[in-house]
């Protein structure tokens, strides 16, 4: 005789809790928190960006004239590089153990998962600029002469147009052979007018001598329509054998 | 059909000397370029062709996705290969017109740098194929195909409104072309894409031959390991001793 | 003698990878609150076709049906281990079987810990799961397995690396399962393990089933 352990009413509310959100918000509470626990992967990451700031300084600079026109290149591009570091990682912990079979053969929707894995890396990321940014500032005399206010749009909207599809490529590349050169291979090129916008509006905010509204718009367009397509293809990664 | 091959192959070839004789010799020359302008022949035509290549990549990427069939995935690498030629020659044909034209080799030019992109794009597209397992090569790489549909009107706006703010020649010329040129500038895009045909034709039939060449394979392979054991599976202690219990 | 009611079946499942067929044509079923052994030998499709059950691998041709529906809309019924062990080494047994009740719409320990419990592991061992030795790592991937109380479990290879005392207790775990009415198939090569306890031994070999007996002794064909 089997034993029942779920009635028609259990069935009702035990779907209603699998929704997304919950998911999402455990799988990203569980990241952060083992994130927390062996911070190498954080360290290592951190001093990572470092190192870039000071080898780009080197590379381009600061006291020149030109410097600052192109400052608004120089962090972004220093972003992407130790964004791509970071991106590397999202799957690490799932590829272990094969993990990622519990979850594929769970009734979980994988958006929730994938959209924990991109916040996960937002907040990630989002430190390595914190650490970055103020670095350039300091080494480049960065001063904002248009409003700087839209730097905080253009950073979130940026950081999220790299993250969600470095995201995404990540979960890719873990079917391919050299992993971790895949990743950069597929989402440089598809992140290009992304990158445009990024660059070309801070430098636009930086030197004051346009408006970065067009930039935002397309930054903001990009976010999107690649979110929008991440979680409507992102099942079919997944389930790739 | 499989005789219909080598007849179209001969016609094709006749088709590109035809064109390249009308190209080189027939069209007028340009009043401020001169005979360098003759690579607009071949320039635009590739384009156009890389362009409607990947449109069909795009569109079997799509079918596969939904129907799943084998056949659709074949094409969408034949188009994507063969696109991925004709956009090589396009990049390349760009700078060398503007080179001697406008002193430069390269430009902010939108569609040639969008064609940058699509080109970037798509060797992207080949290398994920050749990195990933033929299992699941074709599902990756068709939502790879679809993420770069979305991109290039993002690629082309963002490129454009950069080009408005920071002005530069344009390659390709602007303004309304001479009916004589018009005409040249079709029969070589006809000869372009028959070539085109041609290639992923032939191309289209290796892959066929060669997945069927791999199903013939795993068949044999089954029916030569039947041969030798099914006497043995008969009495199930023995396969269980060479289980190595 | 007949079968009870399959609850799983398998028509003409075909698995091709390229150059290599795995599964050839299997066509086979799985009654309902039986213990099915898949036995054979390495390459004969065992873990091919539990992959296909589990809803991890789509077939090449054929079909599998699970209590009527296909292996992903059965999901919610399946518990599924394999040799590796499922589970995030940095976190404690209790801490994985928490999140992994989550992915099932749990949100209370009951599960977790009745889980830990009936594999004969402690639920307050704060050790992190990559830490322990292997046959309580075989254990806690079992509690994870049946966490949300499925009605059939797939054992992919649950013995290897496991010692014999380990094994054996897992195998009186599972016909005590049985017995309440899951289903379980469990692939090995260790056949000798699971005399006396499965119903049906089905043997597979080259991508094909080639019979199903009732015992390990010659002669004892369904």
């Amino acid at each position: 005789m089997h034993k029942q352990s779920f009635t028609g009413g259990d069935a009702m509310s035990l779907l209603s809790s699998t929704t997304g959100g919950t998911i999402t918000r455990a799988t990203l509470t569980k990241d952060l928190r083992l994130e927390w626990r062996s911070k190498d992967a954080l360290n290592s990451m951190l001093f990572f960006s470092l190192l870039v700031v000071v080898i780009f300084s080197f590379s381009f600079d600061p006291l020149a004239e030109e410097s600052r026109r192109i400052a608004g290149g120089l962090v972004w591009v220093a972003i992407l590089f130790a964004a791509v570091v970071a991106l590397n990682q999202t799957w690490a912990r799932e590829l272990r153990n094969q993990v990622l079979d519990a979850y594929r053969v769970s009734p979980a929707p994988p958006n929730a998962l994938f959209m924990a894995k991109a916040l996960g890396n937002f907040f990630f990321v989002s430190l390595l600029e914190a650490l970055m940014t103020p670095l350039f500032i300091i080494f480049y005399n960065l001063r904002a002469l248009g409003p700087a206010w839209q730097l905080i749009p253009i950073g979130l909207l940026g950081t999220w147009a790299l993250v969600v599809n470095g995201t995404f490529f990540a979960a890719i590349s873990l079917r391919t052979r050299s992993r971790e050169l895949m990743l950069p291979l597929l989402l440089f090129p598809i992140s290009i007018p992304a990158v445009l916008g990024m660059v070309a509006a801070t430098t636009a905010i930086l030197t004051g001598e346009n408006s970065a509204h067009f930039w935002i718009v397309l930054l903001l367009t990009y976010d999107v329509v690649f979110t929008t397509a991440c979680l409507a293809l992102f099942e079919k990664v997944l389930e790739a054998e | 059909m499989k005789r219909l091959f080598p007849i179209f192959a001969v016609l094709t070839a006749l088709m590109l000397v035809y064109a390249a004789y009308q190209a080189l010799l027939v069209a007028p020359t340009e009043r401020t370029m001169g005979d360098v302008q003759r690579i607009f022949y071949y320039h635009v035509p590739s384009a156009w062709t890389a362009f409607l290549l990947f449109f069909v990549n795009l569109v079997a990427s799509v079918v596969y996705l939904v129907k799943r069939n084998p056949k659709a995935d074949a094409l969408a690498m034949v188009s994507a290969e063969v696109g991925v030629v004709f956009c090589t020659v396009v990049l390349v044909t760009g700078p060398i017109w503007a080179r001697p034209v406008w002193g430069i080799w390269w430009t902010w030019d939108v569609r040639l740098t969008s064609t940058l992109v699509l080109w970037l794009i798509y060797v992207s597209y080949l290398l994920l194929r050749r990195f990933s397992d033929s299992a699941q090569a074709p599902a990756l790489a068709a939502v790879l195909a679809i993420f770069g549909a979305l991109d290039i009107p993002l690629v082309y706006f963002s490129i454009w409104f950069f080009r408005t703010q920071h002005p530069q020649p344009v390659i390709g010329g602007g303004g309304s072309i001479d009916p004589r040129m018009w005409r040249v500038l079709l029969i070589n895009w006809m000869a372009f894409l028959c070539f085109a045909l041609l290639m992923c034709w032939s191309r289209y039939r290796l892959e066929t031959m060669r997945r069927e060449g791999e199903e013939a394979q795993a068949l044999e392979s089954l029916l030569g390991d039947d041969r030798g054991s099914s006497a043995e599976i008969k009495n199930p202690k023995v396969a269980l001793n060479r289980s190595g219990q | 003698m007949t079968d009870a009611t399959p609850i799983i079946t398998a028509t003409n499942v075909i698995k091709q990878f390229g150059r290599f067929a795995a599964l050839r044509g299997v066509t086979t079923e799985f009654a309902a609150g039986k213990f099915h052994a898949i036995l054979g030998d390495n390459g004969a499709g065992k873990t091919t076709l539990l992959r296909i059950i589990a809803g991890l691998a789509r077939p090449t041709g054929g079909h599998v049906s699970i209590l009527g529906m296909s292996p992903r809309a059965a999901c919610r019924e399946i518990g599924y281990m394999a040799h590796p062990s499922l589970l995030y080494d940095e976190m404690s047994g209790m801490e994985n079987l928490r999140y992994f009740a989550r992915l099932y719409g749990i949100d209370d320990d009951k599960h977790g810990d009745r889980a830990i419990r009936m594999v004969a592991l402690d639920p307050t061992l704060s050790r992190p799961v990559g830490q322990y030795s292997q046959g309580m790592r075989q254990r806690m991937s079992l509690a994870r397995a049946i966490l949300h109380d499925p009605k059939i479990l797939l054992l992919d290879e649950p013995f290897s690396n496991v010692d014999a005392q380990s094994a054996r207790e897992m195998v009186t775990l599972l016909t005590r399962m049985r017995d309440a009415g899951t289903t379980i198939l469990l692939v090995t090569h260790q056949a000798s393990l699971l005399e006396g306890a499965a119903n049906k031994f089905v043997w597979m070999r080259a991508g094909q089933v080639i019979e199903c007996t009732s015992s390990l002794s010659p002669g004892g064909t369904l």
